[in-house]
């Protein structure tokens, strides 16, 4: 229960995050008219066609006391990032990062330019037509990538296999605690993690059918 | 009709086709032109000099997959189409055997593990002369060990930490790996300060360059490693051919350079 615990904390970190810093990526891919832009969508999407182990490799080399990312962390906290809570959530962030990115693009592209014009027109800053119309106008989207990137970083395996090195409270996630469970030939265990898991994922992801279909659509005040 | 009777005709053109390559493919490899071995992740640097040796020897192709013994053991419980099976523990083959899944009377320890405690080229304690006590110091932040749940190499390092008094202490710095590769991997790069890892990965290329003390036999349960012959190898005679070539004087010669001892010569010092 422990594992449990962990990866739904780690989950919701790593969801909260992305969808800060999913937004202005978003916004920017949404509404930019730069050339070079599939440039930064095909980075984006990158996470979706890399094999776990080719970013987990990256995350442990980076991590490391000879990575950039290490040397950077040493300097500022004293200590590694690799087997700790922090490098988890930073693995999982650009393991997420498509999960929460391509919903939100979506969306906000889907919103009506003319509103977007007529807010400008209207004397609406950059700003308060993001919190005013685009945002409203994307919940599901929002929704969808929150909680995309919550399931996605709760199944999440290979990188935190690779960066984690399996510490109880710390780096052993459920999908580790299960591994752990199926190679000890423990499967009366492993079996009880998986079921809570495989329910746990089949509720979130009919929350996000759910929402998208408008079957339930909870933020709408009427 | 027309198009029934192209359907047919193709069908028998091809037919025989597709059957005689199956064929060919099933003949090659029966004849003894491949073999397929699973081995424990601490055999990687051995098994592909035993295995280029053979080869050029016997004209066979011996294709090597490389893991963590427990995680082989339920793979092959559930029909893994293995013909070799050479674990780190040999508790796994015995098993095997057991249950009715190796061939029997092919069991055969072919080594006993080592392990060392393995500092990299950034770590400031002198491990070669301080031993143990060079996991205590402060700057040995992690230390990284295979995972003693289901890793042969992982149980014997936490035996050997509590036969020396100093588990309880370090246990707060043990990071683990899936598998003694992994460990290996953890400590190489820099992540853990030190590691326990096998013998024969740490005096492998890529490890070579850094400190490394063994940690002397008599301070973990030994560790036996077993291969065995699996019974629905389909090549059982190669499989065979193969064991008795890790038995001949060169196989051994092999795992000798890569850190392996043997149970007979165990049995001499006694």
């Amino acid at each position: 229960m422990e594992a449990l615990w962990l990866s739904l904390k780690l989950a919701a970190c790593v969801a909260a995050i992305l969808l800060a810093i999913g937004m202005p990526v978003a916004y920017w891919l949404a509404y930019s008219s730069w050339r070079g832009k599939f440039l930064l969508e095909s980075v984006v999407a990158l996470p979706l066609v890399l094999p776990p182990t080719v970013l987990g490799f990256y995350a442990l080399v980076a991590m490391g006391p000879r990575g950039p990312l290490g040397k950077f962390w040493i300097a500022l906290f004293g200590h590694g990032l690799a087997f700790t809570f922090g490098g988890l959530i930073l693995a999982s962030v650009l393991y997420s990062f498509p999960f929460a990115v391509q919903p939100l693009v979506a969306s906000f592209e889907g919103v009506d330019r003319r509103l977007l014009d007529a807010s400008a027109v209207l004397g609406a800053g950059t700003l308060r037509t993001f919190w005013r119309i685009i945002l409203p106008l994307s919940l599901p989207g929002v929704v969808t990538a929150a909680v995309l990137s919550f399931a996605h970083t709760l199944g999440e395996f290979g990188v935190v296999l690779m960066v984690g090195g399996n510490l109880a409270g710390v780096t052993r996630t459920v999908s580790i605690d299960i591994y752990d469970h199926v190679q000890s030939l423990e499967y009366g265990a492993a079996n009880r993690m998986a079921l809570v898991l495989l329910v746990i994922s089949f509720v979130v992801l009919s929350v996000v059918y759910a929402v998208n279909r408008r079957v339930w659509t909870p933020w709408t005040a009427k | 009709m027309a198009r029934g009777k192209i359907n047919l005709c193709m069908w028998l053109g091809v037919l025989p086709l597709v059957l005689s390559v199956f064929l060919v493919a099933h003949a090659a490899r029966a004849q003894g032109k491949e073999i397929r071995i699973a081995a424990a992740a601490d055999l990687k640097f051995a098994m592909e000099k035993l295995s280029e040796q053979f080869e050029k020897q016997m004209g066979t192709k011996v294709n090597v997959v490389y893991g963590s013994s427990g995680n082989f053991f339920s793979q092959m419980q559930n029909g893994a189409p293995f013909d070799l099976f050479f674990s780190a523990d040999i508790a796994y083959p015995r098993k095997l055997e057991a249950t009715g899944l190796a061939e029997p009377g092919t069991l055969y320890e072919y080594a006993i593990g080592r392990i060392v405690i393995w500092t990299p080229t950034g770590t400031k304690v002198d491990v070669a002369r301080q031993g143990w006590k060079a996991l205590l110091d402060a700057s040995v932040e992690k230390i990284a060990i295979a995972n003693p749940k289901h890793a042969p190499y992982g149980r014997a390092a936490v035996a050997a930490l509590q036969k020396a008094g100093i588990y309880e202490q370090v246990k707060p710095k043990l990071v683990y790996g899936e598998n003694i590769s992994q460990a290996a991997q953890f400590a190489q790069s820099g992540n853990a300060q030190a590691g326990i890892v096998a013998l024969s990965l740490a005096i492998s290329p890529s490890m070579r360059d850094g400190r490394r003390w063994e940690i002397p036999a008599e301070m973990h349960p030994a560790l036996e490693q077993g291969a065995i012959v699996l019974k629905d190898a389909k090549n059982k005679d190669a499989g065979r051919a193969f064991l008795d070539f890790v038995k001949s004087a060169t196989g051994r010669a092999v795992l000798a350079k890569f850190g392996f001892e043997f149970p007979e010569k165990k049995e001499e010092e006694k």
